[in-house]
């Protein structure tokens, strides 16, 4: 005998875990099923496109790293270079070294906190997670003792970065490298083949090669699809043409294969530090440039890969002092095009890994 | 003007897209190429499915407001061949902003169009779930547009930028 249920809606968030932020889902369930999904987003919107219309080119570059909290220096290198695109400004050569770095430490900050986050909604409350804050701990000192900032760095100038980095930076980079590749095992070891997680977590969420690249889904999303696609290697910005990186990527989009690539990136983000840091000249971080910049009318459309895919800055200018036009391209909104079609006919602890293996950082949805 | 290092020239697209559809096209230039709003559509399906140029992915969706006349902007990109394709449609009923959805060819359209229709009031027609993304139904304006601030109960704004001359309005 089938027993008839009627669907009911149940609103997860917009306070709640497993939501990564302020973030709301309307779900209607049918049963234990996902009969349909509704994300409920605007809490955290502060409308930093506006707001940027009034400030100079300048004085924009704090609102980057306030969007995506969680990787500050990827922002702000976006926005910096769609500027320098824009105005024509050179960047000297240290310079163009220092941002590869921060950028690639940002990585791994970022990709430790994705994955800790993933395997706390996957079931492994808390302790994971604390285990890879280590890492992004000593990472968000470097930016302390750097730039003075351990979120909202603030770092990148047009025309270079703000400061170079003390003496005492080095040792600790060096350190941090050494002892990365084992934290990896670690971690490895730990999760890889754990039996709970791979149950919690293979084949949820799983999206093809061309449903992501119809969806617009960039970064680890789209790479753990088995699309080699990475903007450092595809359109290499700053010094990426001169490191040695591999692209990897997975096989079948679901959310274990997410998170072995963003641990794998994070073994090439190491690799790309060691080279940079050996091959970093000396001479000037930053070049001058004036206190209000005018770039000639016209648009730029620059892009870095961020830790969570295509981070664009669409600057339009009019010839005056502020944009004209300042959009970001936010990889976490966009990666959640095809939330439905992941969610719909799942059950709600795999809709929850799900997101989580997405990624969001809801100040950058919301902007 | 700047072109970003893999993007495709707005004539060269410009020229083939002509020649698929004549009329299509209204103005390019080194940068972008212009096409009739009502036939976006076509126009980006073609793009998307032609083997040369090969527009697979939607990467950016956004609009800029020019005072008279909306721009619709589209950063289209080919994986396979590695290259950029910016697309624009120029809508000049400023009060009522309307163009179809790419939503059709591009599933990646769905939350951007969404976003531009809250902060743009630019209507896309064909959407499934066309809404306000971030600020609430009944919210008075949409904030991007320029004359959002003169609206009635606004704070106006900056009356001009720092290390300006004065008499110089922000826009």
């Amino acid at each position: 005998m089938t027993t008839a249920t009627d669907p009911y809606v149940l609103n997860i968030g917009p306070q709640h875990p497993s939501t990564h932020g302020v973030f709301r889902l309307r779900v209607v369930m049918d049963g234990e099923r996902i009969q349909d999904v509704e994300m409920i987003v605007g809490y955290l919107h502060r409308s930093m496109e506006k707001l940027a219309e009034e400030r100079t080119f300048t004085q924009n570059i704090p609102f980057t790293d306030r969007a995506d909290y969680l990787a500050g220096m990827s922002n702000n290198l976006g926005y910096v270079l769609a500027c320098e695109l824009l105005s024509g400004v050179e960047v000297p050569e240290r310079a163009q070294y220092l941002r590869v770095i921060f950028a690639e430490l940002q990585r791994i900050a970022s990709h430790a906190m994705a994955n800790g986050q993933l395997v706390s909604d996957a079931g492994a409350w808390q302790t994971p997670l604390l285990y890879m804050w280590r890492e992004r701990e000593k990472i968000l000192d470097l930016f302390e003792m750097t730039c003075g900032a351990r979120l909202t760095t603030n770092y990148m100038r047009i025309g270079g970065v703000a400061f170079d980095p003390p003496p005492e930076f080095y040792p600790a980079v060096n350190q941090l490298l050494e002892e990365l590749p084992d934290r990896i095992e670690e971690y490895y070891r730990l999760l890889i083949d754990n039996e709970i997680f791979l149950a919690r977590t293979t084949g949820v969420g799983a999206i093809t090669a061309e449903d992501a690249i119809n969806g617009s889904l960039t970064g680890p999303m789209l790479r753990a699809s088995g699309v080699p696609w990475d903007l450092r290697k595809a359109e290499p910005y700053c010094v990426y043409d001169r490191m040695e990186f591999d692209i990897p990527v997975g096989r079948h989009g679901d959310a274990h294969d997410r998170f072995t690539v963003r641990m794998e990136e994070v073994k090439q983000s190491v690799r790309i530090i060691r080279q940079a840091l050996d091959e970093m000249p000396s001479g000037a971080h930053k070049t001058e440039i004036p206190l209000a910049l005018r770039p000639e009318p016209g648009e730029a459309y620059a892009r870095v890969e961020g830790p969570r895919g295509e981070l664009g800055f669409y600057v339009v200018s009019d010839g005056g002092p502020a944009p004209y036009r300042f959009h970001v391209r936010a990889p976490s909104l966009i990666n959640l095009s095809l939330l439905r079609e992941m969610a719909i006919g799942a059950s709600l602890p795999d809709a929850v890994v799900a997101l989580g293996s997405i990624d969001i950082v809801v100040g950058e949805i919301d902007r | 003007m700047p072109r970003a290092s893999r993007q495709l020239e707005g004539t060269r697209v410009a020229e083939r897209l002509e020649a698929a559809f004549p009329g299509v096209v209204t103005r390019s230039n080194d940068e972008w190429v212009e096409v009739v709003p009502a036939r976006v559509i076509e126009a980006l399906q073609w793009l998307r499915d032609d083997d040369e140029l090969d527009a697979a992915q939607l990467s950016s969706l956004t609009a800029v407001d020019r005072h008279n006349h909306f721009e619709v902007v589209y950063h289209l990109q080919s994986l396979d061949r590695n290259h950029q394709i910016v697309v624009k449609a120029l809508l000049t009923d400023h009060d009522t902003p309307a163009l179809p959805s790419s939503y059709p060819v591009y599933r990646g359209a769905l939350l951007q169009e969404d976003e531009v229709y809250d902060l743009f009031g630019i209507r896309f027609d064909g959407h499934p779930n066309l809404r306000r993304l971030f600020l609430w139904d009944g919210y008075l304006g949409h904030p991007l547009r320029k004359d959002f601030l003169q609206l009635e109960g606004r704070f106006p704004g900056l009356p001009q930028f720092p290390f300006e001359e004065k008499g110089v309005q922000v826009r």
